[in-house]
């Protein structure tokens, strides 16, 4: 089978994609691993200034997943550019992470990246929890969304726009809407669930930032329902993520109606997870019959 | 082959012994087919732990040969309650040597400080050619018999210290202050224990200035600096992976929590 997927005018060699913030800049990887061999490479959230993120404890582990609070500690999109991208090979399919406080400076982070070629597309972070400002309170409100989306589509040029959405809403349709009516070319969720994990013993959070978004198993039957929802309210691609650890998992996403995925957690359980998932989802899909990913994609019978 | 680039392997379980006593526990696994230098880390993780335990555990290397991989923990919580369990046979994912490991002064007498289920990376270090600039002191809270001491204390000069109260603790603390300080100028420490050790140690390396290189035992979720959760403060205010730029640091470098 061939696994190749089209996304509007980004094509995927297979619909795994490694998320943000779990990947590193995929330099950290490449002795586990062929970054080419992955559909794509979300890399670590970048905003315009180094950010030192927060304060430790940053991550707990909890039954069947995990919270951070890492607070998007990141190297500056300009050391990003000057000491990252120039090591990372040019046949890796790489999707930029941006995050800023305000729809200009992500505007900003849209035009820098708009002219790198190695950058296949941009994926705009408006869910991140653990931040104080930007983050969430844009995924959260379907007005301040639009117009973070539509700040930075007025400087992406060419590179596709993927809007990162958060499921700590009420009713995640209504900001996928809001998003897609700003421009946005596609949909990737869902972040974190917004939790916490405390001490009886010390009566402290385990986290110092108090809360933190959860990942793993544990969220993915949240994750479908929403990929689910979002599917069948707009009409963009949608890339699925929440709690992916197999190639079984991958395929109920693409049953829901997602173009490809993303797996986070699960990059932290084995460092070569992702790309064995890659060889693991093509055995799967051929012992199913599934000719091509078109003929299967929301082919959920409801 | 030291440092090389290897990929992530699935070893067998040799032994999971508890020492003499249940919380210390030997586990060896199969060769690995690498080396590693003192202070550097492995993470492990159980084929069958499924979902349940996300992470995978980070661990110093105890020693490591044509053997086995030795792997000597404490246990002290799920994940280090679940690997006590392991039986021979079963299949462990490991992915290692990583990190930076303690670095030698040859020209000059090297003082290692080791803390309880800390004396681990030492073993290996101790069966090294060249061992006349090598002491170790060791402070622990279990019976002597308990920790691989003796195989250290075989090849280089070493004394223990045990702590059992308080004012034990405060007695470790001084001899801890006065080695540091007679080492100043002369030679460095290198020290892997509990937290509150490692800030003892710290204070004096720095009082005393004295060079000193520590190894921090975060929680970590990759080990391979992807998910910045094993950060340490430096002492510029920045946050650094102990996974790649640890575990073991040079006690200038770093602030350690209060």
């Amino acid at each position: 089978m061939d696994q190749t997927v089209k996304l509007g005018s980004l094509t995927l060699a297979n619909p795994i994609i490694t998320a943000s913030g779990t990947f590193g800049y995929g330099l950290e990887f490449m002795r586990y691993g062929d970054l080419s061999k992955l559909g794509g490479l979300c890399l670590k959230g970048i905003s315009l200034a180094p950010r030192t993120g927060n304060p430790m404890p940053r991550i707990a582990e909890t039954p069947c997943g995990m919270l951070n609070a890492i607070g998007l500690q990141n190297v500056g999109v300009e050391k990003f550019l000057t000491e990252k991208l120039p090591y990372i090979p040019a046949d890796a399919t790489l999707i930029a992470n941006l995050y800023a406080q305000t729809p200009e400076d992500f505007g900003e982070l849209a035009a820098i990246f708009a002219h790198e070629d190695k950058i296949a597309a941009l994926e705009v972070n408006i869910s991140c929890p653990n931040v104080r400002e930007g983050g969430v309170q844009f995924g959260q409100d379907p007005h301040m969304a639009a117009g973070v989306v539509s700040a930075v589509k007025k400087r992406a040029g060419a590179k596709p726009v993927i809007v990162k959405l958060s499921p700590n809403v009420t009713d995640v349709r209504v900001i996928a809407r809001a998003a897609v009516d700003a421009g946005a070319d596609m949909l990737s969720l869902i972040n974190t669930l917004s939790g916490m994990a405390v001490d009886i013993r010390t009566r402290k959070s385990r986290l110092a930032n108090v809360v933190g978004g959860l990942s793993g198993p544990a969220i993915k039957p949240v994750a479908l329902r929403m990929v689910h929802q979002v599917v069948q309210a707009v009409n963009v691609p949608v890339i699925g993520m929440g709690g992916i650890v197999s190639a079984e998992d991958v395929l109920e996403f693409i049953l829901v109606g997602a173009h490809a995925v993303q797996v986070g957690t699960y990059n932290f359980m084995r460092p070569d997870n992702a790309f064995r998932l890659v060889d693991e989802v093509q055995t799967l899909a051929e012992s199913l019959g599934i000719g091509s990913w078109d003929e299967y994609r929301g082919t959920l019978k409801v | 082959m030291i440092d090389s680039q290897t990929p992530c392997r699935d070893l067998e379980v040799l032994s999971c012994r508890p020492g003499s006593d249940p919380s210390l526990v030997n586990l060896i696994l199969s060769a690995p087919g690498w080396a590693c230098r003192p202070g550097q880390f492995v993470m492990l993780r159980p084929a069958q732990w499924g979902a349940e335990l996300i992470w995978p555990r980070p661990f110093s290397v105890c020693d490591v040969s044509e053997d086995g991989l030795r792997i000597l923990f404490q246990t002290v919580g799920r994940g280090t309650r679940r690997l006590a369990e392991l039986v021979p046979g079963q299949k462990v994912t490991v992915w290692g040597p990583l990190g930076r490991w303690f670095r030698i002064d040859e020209s000059r007498p090297n003082l290692i400080l080791a803390g309880g289920v800390g004396i681990a990376p030492f073993v290996m270090l101790a069966r090294r050619e060249r061992r006349d600039n090598l002491s170790m002191l060791f402070g622990h809270r279990l019976d002597l018999q308990h920790y691989p001491y003796d195989e250290i204390a075989a090849s280089i000069p070493s004394e223990a210290m045990q702590q059992k109260t308080p004012a034990d603790i405060a007695a470790f603390e001084t001899v801890l202050s006065d080695r540091i300080r007679a080492l100043a100028g002369k030679g460095q420490v290198l020290a892997c224990g509990p937290e509150p050790m490692l800030k003892v140690v710290r204070k004096y390396c720095l009082e005393h200035g004295t060079d000193g290189q520590i190894s921090l035992e975060n929680r970590m979720a990759c080990g391979v600096g992807a998910c910045l959760g094993c950060v340490a403060k430096t002492s510029q205010g920045d946050y650094v992976q102990s996974c790649v730029h640890g575990p073991v640091f040079d006690v200038r470098d770093i602030e350690l929590g209060a």
